[in-house]
């Protein structure tokens, strides 16, 4: 990839040029793609020729539908080689008599316009990468290590869409752990029921008749709306208990968001989960408590 | 006109068969805190199939612990036993009672 941007003649280069238009004007015929999708056309255009036609219609798509493989790393990487090189080119070319073709161009329903934007997209994501990329080609063609590429791939994917990068930044679902504090030798209080309830989305109501019927105690709310269990609980168990109640009703079982809502049909009265990410519904069962031994002190006959 | 009868031959809608169609016949191995660090396990819903008592004197004896069989008007028969007995009667309910692992659901902390 790196001989395209120093040698070719001047034949060569109107050549490409050509292609270029043509592939530019093939796809403002097809619609309107993505910039970046027109911008991949370009440079594969430039780097392969008509051979590569359909490998630039891949990449576009890939780079379009937003989930870029490792080799759309490849390819971006190709796109900001690319980018350089046809900087350097259009620069020649426009210097270089080329001036109506570029001209013709320009004048193609914007396209430049677009172009230009996703230049300057590309040029803001990858604006310390191609510095060093520059730095690179300049010195010696650019043998990039893979770590490098990867690290680069990933910030650029952070950049454009971060939920794809495993980082959840925008609605944020971070459970703050249980608080538990022994209320004399019998009772715990659980502080933060109600700041849990309100991370979950659940009305509190609902995840204490959970944590009663799981725990199989009972118990009360107190002024400051803390919960007070009777029994001992340590922090862990009721981390463990509060899993399984995420786990039944407030995860989506399609895609696994925490993002749902607990609606109460009073048609059937059945309680529906419905995602709000994905729009799923399912229902869920009803809280029972179950068979309760009887302990302490026996009922008198 | 073929593939479309195809579709045909499967009901989406139909029951599955495994797994979750039957949510009442679940095993709730449930925990209960008694006084001081002492605990209460209670097997419910255990199929009317098996013999409870036969069962209880194998799980007395296997886990070396005290329990008993108490009848409830609604959820019929419950085995209780001493002690936090939840993973070994799930164990053994698994491993000698050839009862699926699905249906028996573990409560407590």
């Amino acid at each position: 990839m790196s001989d395209l941007g120093f040698d070719p003649t001047l034949k060569k280069k109107k050549k490409s040029k050509k292609v270029e238009g043509d592939l530019t004007a093939e796809s403002s015929a097809a619609g309107s793609p993505a910039p970046a999708g027109e911008l991949d056309d370009m440079f594969s255009g430039l780097k392969k020729k008509k051979k590569s036609k359909k490998t630039a219609e891949e990449g576009a798509s890939s780079s379009a539908a937003g989930s870029p493989a490792p080799e759309g790393a490849a390819d971006d990487l190709s796109a900001s080689f690319g980018d350089l090189g046809l900087k350097k080119k259009k620069k020649k070319s426009t210097k270089s008599s080329d001036v109506t073709d570029f001209e013709q161009q320009l004048e193609k329903a914007g396209i430049e316009e677009g172009d230009a934007t996703a230049e300057g997209v590309d040029a803001e994501e990858s604006s310390p990468a191609s510095e060093d990329h520059a730095g690179n080609g300049s010195s010696s063609a650019g043998v990039l290590s893979y770590p490098s590429l990867l690290s680069r791939f990933f910030t650029i994917l952070k950049q454009n869409n971060p939920e794809l990068a495993g980082d959840r930044s925008g609605p944020k679902f971070r459970i703050p752990p249980p608080v538990c504090q022994r209320e004399g030798s019998k009772k715990t209080l659980f502080a933060n029921v109600q700041e849990i309830a309100v991370v979950l989305q659940r009305s509190p109501e609902h995840l204490i008749q959970f944590l009663f019927a799981e725990l199989g105690t009972s118990g009360s709310i107190d002024g400051e709306k803390r919960l007070i269990l009777k029994g001992k609980f340590q922090p862990k168990q009721m981390e463990s208990v509060l899993r399984r109640y995420i786990i039944e009703y407030v995860t989506c079982k399609t895609c696994k968001s925490m993002n749902t809502e607990l609606k109460r049909e009073s048609a059937n009265r059945l309680h529906f989960l419905s995602c709000k990410a994905c729009g799923s519904t399912r229902s869920v069962s009803s809280i029972k408590t179950g068979f309760q031994a009887q302990i302490g002190r026996r009922k008198k006959a | 006109m073929s593939t479309i009868q195809n579709l045909n031959a499967f009901d989406p809608f139909a029951d599955t068969g495994d797994s979750e169609a039957q949510p009442t016949n679940y095993i709730h191995i449930r925990i209960q805190q008694r006084n001081g660090r002492k605990t209460l396990t209670t097997v419910q819903g255990l199929p009317a199939e098996y013999d409870l008592k036969k069962i209880l004197k194998v799980l007395k004896k296997d886990f070396a612990c005290n329990g008993n069989i108490v009848k409830d008007e609604e959820l019929g028969e419950v085995i209780q036993l001493q002690g936090d007995q939840r993973v070994k009667v799930s164990e053994f309910l698994t491993s000698s009672l050839q009862l699926p692992k699905k249906n028996i659901k573990i409560h407590g902390f």
